[in-house]
């Protein structure tokens, strides 16, 4: 057998690659991130600094009331003050804490109850597949803003509640669609074998099919995180989201809404409640340049060269 | 297959490509001169990555995505590809160069009729008005053996055969009437018994038309019967050329004399009297389509039993059976004497453990996301109990004994080659210590020298283990090679069991006569040989 002299399977050719580690890999794509993307993540950056150091950075306390309601913008109050006399800039920033904290607990609670069980559907299929994806179909069909109002006004409107209920609501899209890129793995050959092998559904969840489903669920986190926020964000504008005194930027536009009457006397004072606003919509565009970035380098969309 | 004319229409001059991998530019085809006449058929053979599907495309000017022409020139008929605009470059394609890809069912859209398909290419080159294209589409159908070609038309993609779509899709490339038609690898997905009709219908419609082909193919047998001329390649470069009689018989180079020497392994057959694994009367359905019918099998002791039959047979269905992934509606499946549940969830660890599987697709058989390390050992720990470095240890042993070594545990399935990656799904099943190792056509994604280090590594795993195999596959040689038995099944039944050499002397039942007729040999002149034979054949299944 001719065949056989100097063939050796060690040698054998695969794909031209370097070994590299994750932090090489992860500095590759970053250099390759286009301009919006690096805008995204330094602004979500400078958030997170805010939030996390927000009693450092603020000149006041997040409560604190101090003499003058609706001061004017000027060197003690940088943004002024509200209805109540506390300072404007010092709640904006207090208001980064528990927004983006709330939203964040939200969603996280939100995909582990919605991937989850899609997991558990797209494993199992039959009627389990069936009765779970019938009730998000449900829950699915009713105007999940209304639903939440009529679910806070029953349970209460604390933040607790907010967070399952927006969690329970929300996880209905991420069931969708953790189960829809779940399936095209469940059919996968090394999942069969693992079922083979007599692994439970545990380990079939976590080690088989979940590293293969993260790039989509990541994509999905971030604009999850977005529309949770801005619900949130929304509940409290109509006053049963988070309630005073803790700072929130929904309440926040509601509380000084009505000093937007004053811009033509007074244009700071005519800004002052779109500030919270602002503060909303940039970071819901930041997340969204990033997560478009990332989209677009895992889902292949686009032909990278 | 006439070469009169000796007009030169394609001529590519010292070609390089790049392809792009790993952040980097890598050449890929590295400087391949190619030459083909008006009306001749050149066969583009290697093993994959040796660059044929890049070169094939390159004739018709054109770059898959991450790849890109670099340099060289591609003459065809007085005109630089290389040098001509994308627009007039795609003027040619689809008119005066057309492609037939290996998946029809890709290449189709499932949402158009095959009509439709077919003369679109002609009517947006303005070659024909829809009416006239239609007529000319019948009869090219008619040309290419397809049933009722007046009405099949008509019909969508999914409403026709595997092997129906194959030859739309030659009507289809031929329905501009083209100079040059590239068939990459056209029959590889199709079985023996389809594939020879298709083979005979392209090879007459490129006759019959004075086409120029080129085609792109790693088995040598059907090259043999497509091509006048043959041109291996390897890594990129050319090993040598000739004209295909000169090819077979005289090859000079020692890679070319290796390809053809690679089906020649066989083994000794041999019977046991103690069985480990007895198939029963099995009756078996998806849903209520039966697939299985009153199926008996069994399994020798430390030998190897191969399941044949083409897709469609009831051979994987076996061994979703075997497995528990399909329980049986009737029959029993004893193991060592034993029944065993039907269920995969009734059945203990223990059962589990003696039954393993290896799959054709090792890609999607490992987990991309797993190292080596992980993959081997899961079992290892799930099975043995063993902990920490002993688990190591096993690995190491196990990737020893699959002619790896330890520097391939930290490494991710995409990181291997495909003969790597089959023979990590081969450590895999042994980590768990089966008695029976069910493979299910482990060798058909592999090119022939891997396939023959696989096949080899599986037999001496047996003489040192022990273990008994199901092999189930379509490929006659592999068959020849691994078992000692044989199973052919049709439709769901079996049509004979026996001996190896019971089943491959005389006299065969008639579907085994056709199945064994049907593949190719190395041997010019042989389709035409079998076409009058294989009518007789098939009419005598009924």
């Amino acid at each position: 057998m001719s065949t056989s002299e100097g063939y050796s399977a060690k040698d054998e050719v695969g794909q031209v690659r370097t070994r590299r580690t994750w932090r090489q890999r992860a500095w590759i794509e970053l250099k390759k991130a286009p301009f919006t993307a690096w805008v995204g993540m330094v602004v979500i950056a400078i958030y997170l600094i805010v939030a996390l150091f927000a009693p450092l950075i603020a000149p006041y306390g997040e409560a604190e009331i101090t003499p003058i309601p609706y001061a004017p913008w000027g060197a003690e109050h940088v943004f002024g003050t509200d209805q109540i006399g506390r300072d404007i800039l010092s709640r904006l920033i207090f208001g980064a804490r528990n927004t983006i904290g709330i939203a964040l607990a939200t969603t996280f609670l939100a995909f582990l109850i919605g991937g989850g069980l899609a997991l558990v559907a797209a494993i199992s299929r039959g009627w389990v597949d069936q009765i779970l994806s019938r009730f998000v179909d449900v829950l699915m069909a009713i105007p999940s803003l209304i639903f939440a109002l009529m679910l806070l006004s029953i349970f209460g409107s604390n933040i607790t509640s907010l967070i399952i209920i927006i969690a329970v609501l929300d996880s209905t899209r991420v069931f969708r669609l953790t189960r829809a890129v779940a399936m095209n793995v469940v059919v996968m050959e090394y999942v069969e074998a693992a079922k083979l092998r007599g692994e439970g559904l545990g380990w079939v969840m976590r080690r088989e099919i979940l590293p293969n489903i993260m790039p989509p669920l990541v994509a999905e986190f971030g604009l999850r995180f977005c529309f949770v926020f801005l619900t949130i964000a929304a509940l409290s504008f109509l006053g049963v989201g988070i309630q005073p005194p803790t700072a929130d930027w929904g309440s926040m536009v509601r509380e000084n809404a009505s000093l937007i009457q004053f811009a033509q006397f007074d244009l700071k004072a005519g800004i002052t409640p779109l500030l919270p606003a602002a503060a909303i919509a940039i970071l819901t565009i930041a997340v969204n340049f990033v997560v478009d970035w990332f989209l677009m380098k895992t889902s292949g969309l686009r032909d990278e060269h | 297959m006439s070469t009169d004319s000796k007009e030169v229409l394609l001529k590519m001059r010292d070609m390089r490509i790049d392809g792009f991998s790993d952040e980097k530019w890598h050449e890929i085809i590295k400087g391949v001169d190619l030459t083909l006449h008006k009306g001749e058929v050149l066969g583009l053979i290697g093993e994959s990555g040796a660059g044929k599907s890049t070169l094939g495309l390159a004739a018709m000017g054109f770059a898959r995505p991450g790849c890109r022409l670099t340099s060289g020139e591609i003459w065809f008929d007085g005109v630089d590809l290389m040098k001509e605009s994308e627009a007039a470059k795609q003027k040619l394609r689809g008119a005066r160069i057309a492609y037939v890809a290996q998946s029809a069912a890709a290449a189709f859209n499932p949402a158009h009729t095959l009509m439709e398909q077919t003369i679109e290419a002609g009517v947006r080159h303005g070659l024909s008005s829809p009416d006239e294209a239609r007529e000319d589409a019948k009869k090219l159908f008619a040309a290419m053996d397809l049933p009722d070609p007046n009405n099949i038309g008509d019909r969508f993609p999914h409403q026709v055969s595997g092997g129906q779509l194959q030859r739309a899709m030659t009507a289809m490339a031929m329905a501009s009437r083209p100079d040059l038609i590239i068939f990459d690898e056209p029959t590889t997905a199709l079985d023996v018994t389809t594939q020879v009709n298709v083979l005979a219908a392209m090879r007459n419609a490129v006759e019959q038309f004075h086409t120029a082909a080129i085609y792109i193919t790693h088995d040598l047998a059907v090259v043999a019967q497509m091509a006048d001329r043959i041109k291996v390649l390897r890594y990129g470069v050319e090993v040598e050329e000739a004209d295909t009689q000169t090819m077979l018989t005289d090859p000079k180079e020692e890679y070319t004399k290796s390809l053809w020497s690679v089906r020649s392994i066989e083994k000794e057959a041999e019977s046991a009297d103690d069985k480990i694994l007895e198939i029963r009367n099995i009756t078996a359905a998806y849903g209520k389509v039966p697939v299985l019918k009153n199926v008996d099998i069994a399994v020798s002791r430390g030998k190897t039993v191969s399941i044949v039959g083409e897709s469609g047979s009831g051979k994987s269905t076996t061994a979703r059976v075997v497995t528990g992934l399909l329980p049986q509606l009737e029959g029993d499946v004893l193991f060592n004497g034993d029944p065993l549940p039907p269920k995969l969830k009734d059945r203990s660890r223990d059962q589990l453990q003696r039954i393993q599987m290896i799959y054709q697709m090792a890609d999607t058989a490992m987990n991309p996301r797993q190292t080596v390390r992980e993959i081997i050992g899961r079992p290892v720990e799930f099975y043995t109990g063993k902990r920490g470095k002993a688990v190591d240890q096993r690995v190491k042993e196990l990737l020893e004994m699959i002619e790896l070594d330890e520097s391939f545990m930290d490494r991710l399935p995409g990181e291997l080659s495909g003969g790597q990656k089959q023979r990590i799904c081969i450590a895999r099943a042994l980590a768990a210590e089966p008695e029976l190792i069910i493979c299910d056509e482990v060798t058909s994604a592999l090119d022939q020298i891997v396939q023959e280090g696989i096949l080899k590594l599986l037999m001496h795993l047996q003489e040192e283990l022990g273990v008994s195999y199901i092999f189930i596959t379509h490929d006659i040689a592999t068959v020849r090679a691994i078992s000692d038995e044989v199973v052919v099944m049709y439709q769901g039944e079996v049509v004979e069991q026996g001996g190896k050499q019971e089943i491959f002397s005389e006299p065969h039942p008639p579907y085994t006569e056709l199945l064994l007729a049907s593949v190719p040999e190395m041997e010019i002149g042989w389709l035409e040989k079998t076409l009058t034979t294989l009518g007789e054949k098939r009419a005598a299944m009924g």
